[in-house]
């Protein structure tokens, strides 16, 4: 084998440790339980938590799909009045982090919230208006928030084939009411199953909203044992818990699969677009209507009131100190999509030199992190890191300043080791598209012409990659934006950024305080959706 | 032989374009019939207008006698039985090859329903695929997949939308052959659209042209080639060139290489100067032939030349010899007329 290939191999397998060692600490600790700490956790936490994650689960699966797949078949396969808008604007709410989606809605449907008003002084009476903070509401909010990842990909999966899936069902004396649940939903399957998988791991990842809305999970239980009880131990018995939950939902989208194969069958290059068939009448308007009541839930009602907190605080709050927090944010995110990026790049360039199962899967351990909930990766980070700090001050402490407690740990280096096992998949995906656009045959034609090692990474690969890394910037960028639980656990003193304002302000229930910046991280959220939009929504 | 499918003065638009335009044509039961024209020639939207999935704008679709489509009027098209074969097979992914073939046949009882299904794979030869799922299949296995779950629910009438056109070209003359004994065995009536003419000859006993929305000829392929009705058509059916001849008498036509002279009359003015198409094989190669020409090039089809030649008075010919007159270029060799059909235009018609 060659050297040089050889070296990738060893690259690919050093940043896979950045994922894997995390894992592999949470996960050890299944393998070794601490009696004291698992009776405390089965006598008082467990029951409650895992009825709360049952709950969750089953009322979000079931909500994004309620709400994700119908708006995605109607507009990719008919047309109504603001279609084209709608199937826009219907994504618009990735745009908006479930923390901030749930503290807005809590403010919009509590007591002295606009909604509640607006019926004691139109009915007298609004008293029957459900709490948000319950297991409901707490499935609501999060629906609202995640239905845009079913809602992508069945729209994707329709728009390809709704229209010949009715077609073919007519062919076989089927209507296209039976044509859309014997036909077009059976080969949606895959997608909608990935798009609710990934609402799911979102779900089971959510620390924000769920501690906005006081639910128990997991996640704040993770956090509560670190910072509340210092015990992270206990900590690491949770996350390891958790943990196994996300995987154990992997394991099932994937079996979900079976050997069958979906996708095209019979030919490479797709078939001309049908055109969409318009409604009409109360159909049409019953289609826009559906639309805009998502629409304006998810999106219009909640940044409505973020901007109207936004107006009634500006003047005291538009300040250095936010300055300073959206200076950090962004620091911190650019600092993180740099490396992310650079350390996708050599990923993807390692997987594509060499080409043999091994190094295939090192890269699908470098990117598992996206999985693994942030609070889960937290911990994980910390605990080796901490380790090694005690090892260095055991070995070198004599060579050391007087009184090192630490040297990584609560530095920024924890944070961006945590960033890049968390979001590592995502540049992942951008730059490895376009590292798949350049064919073996422009890398032989170059190396013909007498191009070889970094002359032709610098002449061919970088040039053809830029908009993939700037793609992958992008992406990790925002997820950092809006990242709250790694920030918050793992973040050196004095470096709170937007998510952590946002979450010390709404602990305090300071929801007008938190709208800017808030509003600040919804723009920011916006840039994926727009770049999103251009690329998927079919003319 | 009454018409099982009748196509009547039938027009259809998208927008300004008008795609199809005042067509018909007529199908008896257990005929197999073609529509043949390049991209864009409205072909595929007789197909969707016959299926069930566009209206048309003026004319009638008639089913047995019965009024499927007209203006302002649809009958469902999954009310109409009429089978399809999509050009992509569509196949449905999350079944097996069984589930897919059994897939129209949801009314009938389980056991008639897996007697019927068994019957059809063991038909299209794939008696022991049932269980396999379609990405697990060759582009000829799918596609008789696909063929099978529209002949199961017995429709009275089957569409195939280029059911060839993404198969290799081995594949798709030998499955084309299948394909028509298949359908013959099933007594099917069938219709398809395709713009290979090998593909239309090998499946079908009506050919239709068509250009711009028109249908230029509808006839048996052996008609097409022979007879055809306009230019256009001699011009897309096969190979020839056109080369100047004059009108002898009222059943005589003299050409360049040679005289021809038919039993019937040819309908031109004598002393008139015509077009006559001249197919490769009306061209024969005999090295006793006073009349030569020069070999300009020649491509080689294993059983046979194709030569291109030159006459004296520059005009160029095409002529199919056998492989073993193996001729240089340039050098001249005999040639003599021998022509069946003539195929004749007024000049510039």
């Amino acid at each position: 084998m060659q050297s040089s290939v050889l070296r990738w191999r060893a690259v690919a397998a050093l940043i896979s440790l950045a994922t894997v060692i995390p894992l592999a600490v949470i996960l050890a600790s299944i393998g070794s339980p601490d009696a004291a700490i698992w009776s405390h956790l089965l006598e008082y936490q467990l029951p409650g938590l895992l009825t709360n994650t049952l709950w969750l689960v089953l009322g979000v699966g079931a909500g994004v799909f309620v709400v994700g797949v119908p708006l995605a078949w109607l507009v990719s396969v008919y047309d109504f009045p603001g279609r084209r808008f709608f199937a826009w604007a219907l994504m618009l709410p990735l745009a908006v982090p479930a923390y901030v989606m749930a503290f807005s809605q809590l403010g919009l449907f509590e007591f002295t919230g606009p909604i509640q008003t607006w019926l004691r002084d139109t009915w007298g009476d609004s008293s029957w208006v459900p709490s948000i903070r319950s297991t409901g509401g707490v499935v609501a909010v999060l629906t609202l928030a995640f239905y845009p990842y079913v809602y992508l990909l069945a729209r994707n999966a329709f728009s390809t084939m709704g229209r010949r899936a009715l077609e073919v069902g007519q062919s076989l004396g089927l209507s296209r009411s039976q044509g859309f649940w014997r036909v077009a939903l059976p080969m949606a399957r895959p997608w909608i199953i990935g798009g609710v998988t990934l609402a799911l791991m979102e779900t089971l990842a959510d620390f924000g909203a769920v501690a906005i809305l006081n639910y128990d999970t997991f996640t704040n239980a993770i956090y509560k044992a670190w910072f509340s009880f210092f015990s992270l131990d206990t900590a690491k018995q949770l996350a390891s818990l958790l943990v196994t939950l996300v995987f154990v939902l992997v394991w099932l989208e994937q079996r979900a699969r079976g050997r069958r194969a979906y996708g095209q069958t019979g030919r490479a290059a797709p078939l001309p677009r049908l055109p969409r068939l318009p409604l009409s009448g109360a159909r049409a308007a019953g289609a826009s209507l559906l639309a805009f009541a998502v629409f304006a839930l998810a999106f219009v009602l909640p940044v409505g009131q973020l901007v109207w907190w936004a107006f009634s605080v500006w003047a005291e709050e538009l300040n250095a100190e936010l300055a300073a927090y959206v200076g950090r944010s962004l620091l911190l995110s650019l600092m993180a999509a740099a490396l992310v990026a650079v350390v996708a790049l050599a990923l993807s360039y390692a997987a594509r030199r060499d080409k043999r199962p091994a190094t295939r899967l090192i890269a699908r351990l470098a990117t598992l992190g996206y999985a693994v909930p942030g609070t889960v990766l937290a911990v994980g980070v910390f605990v080796p890191v901490a380790w090694f700090d005690n090892w260095l001050i055991a070995r070198f402490g004599a060579a050391l300043p007087e009184g090192t407690t630490a040297v990584l740990k609560g530095t920024l280096v924890v944070m961006l080791l945590a960033y890049t096992a968390r979001f590592l998949a995502v540049g992942h995906s951008a730059l490895d598209a376009a590292m798949h656009r350049i064919t073996p045959s422009q890398e032989e034609a170059a190396r013909m012409l007498g191009y070889s090692g970094w002359r032709l990474a610098a002449r061919l690969h970088l040039p053809l990659l830029t908009g993939g890394m700037l793609t992958a910037m992008l992406m990790v960028f925002v997820d950092v934006m809006k990242e709250m639980p790694i920030t918050l656990m793992t973040r050196p003193f004095d470096w709170d950024t937007l998510a952590v304002r946002i979450f010390n302000l709404t602990a305090e229930g300071q929801w007008d305080r938190a709208a800017l910046p808030s509003i600040a991280i919804v723009l920011a959220g916006l840039l994926p959706v727009i770049l999103l939009s251009r690329q998927k929504e079919p003319a | 032989m009454s018409a099982l499918l009748e196509f009547d003065q039938v027009s259809q638009s998208y927008g300004d374009t008008r795609v199809v335009d005042a067509m018909s044509f007529q199908l008896a039961d257990g005929e197999i019939g073609c529509l043949l024209g390049s991209s864009g020639c409205g072909k595929t939207t007789v197909l969707r207008c016959i299926a069930g999935f566009e209206p048309v704008e003026s004319g009638e679709v008639r089913l047995a006698g019965e009024v499927l489509s007209r203006a302002g009027y649809a009958r469902a098209a999954h009310e109409r039985r009429i089978g399809m074969v999509f050009q992509d097979y569509a196949l449905f992914p999350h079944l097996s090859v069984s589930a897919n073939v059994g897939f129209g046949l949801r009314k009938l009882a389980r056991a008639e329903r897996e007697r019927r299904v068994a019957e059809l794979l063991e038909l299209v030869g794939l008696a022991t695929y049932g269980d396999a799922y379609p990405h697990e299949l060759s582009g000829g296995q799918q596609q008789r997949v696909s063929l099978a779950r529209a002949l199961a629910p017995r429709p009275r009438l089957i569409l195939l939308d280029e059911p060839f056109s993404s198969l290799d070209v081995d594949l798709r003359e030998r499955l084309s052959r299948e394909v028509r004994d298949i359908l013959k065995r099933e007594g099917m009536t069938a219709i398809l659209v395709t713009h290979d003419q090998h593909e239309a000859f090998a499946m079908a006993d009506k050919v239709g042209v068509m250009q711009g929305g028109r249908l230029l000829q509808w006839a048996t392929p052996y008609a097409l080639y022979h007879q055809p009705a306009t230019r256009f058509v001699a011009d897309f059916i096969g190979q020839g060139v056109f080369v100047p001849a004059t009108i002898m008498a009222p059943n005589c036509v003299k050409l360049e290489i040679g005289e021809f002279c038919g039993l019937t009359p040819n309908g031109f003015t004598v002393g008139e100067t015509v077009d006559v198409l001249l197919r490769p094989d009306d061209v024969q190669h005999d090295d006793a032939s006073p009349l030569t020409a020069r070999v300009e090039s020649k491509v080689f089809r294993g059983s046979a030349f194709h030569y291109t030649l030159t006459l004296p008075s520059g005009q160029r010919v095409l002529a199919e010899v056998p492989s073993h007159h193996n001729h240089a270029i340039g050098e001249p060799i005999g040639i003599r007329l021998e022509m069946d059909h003539l195929i004749a235009f007024h000049r510039g018609a």
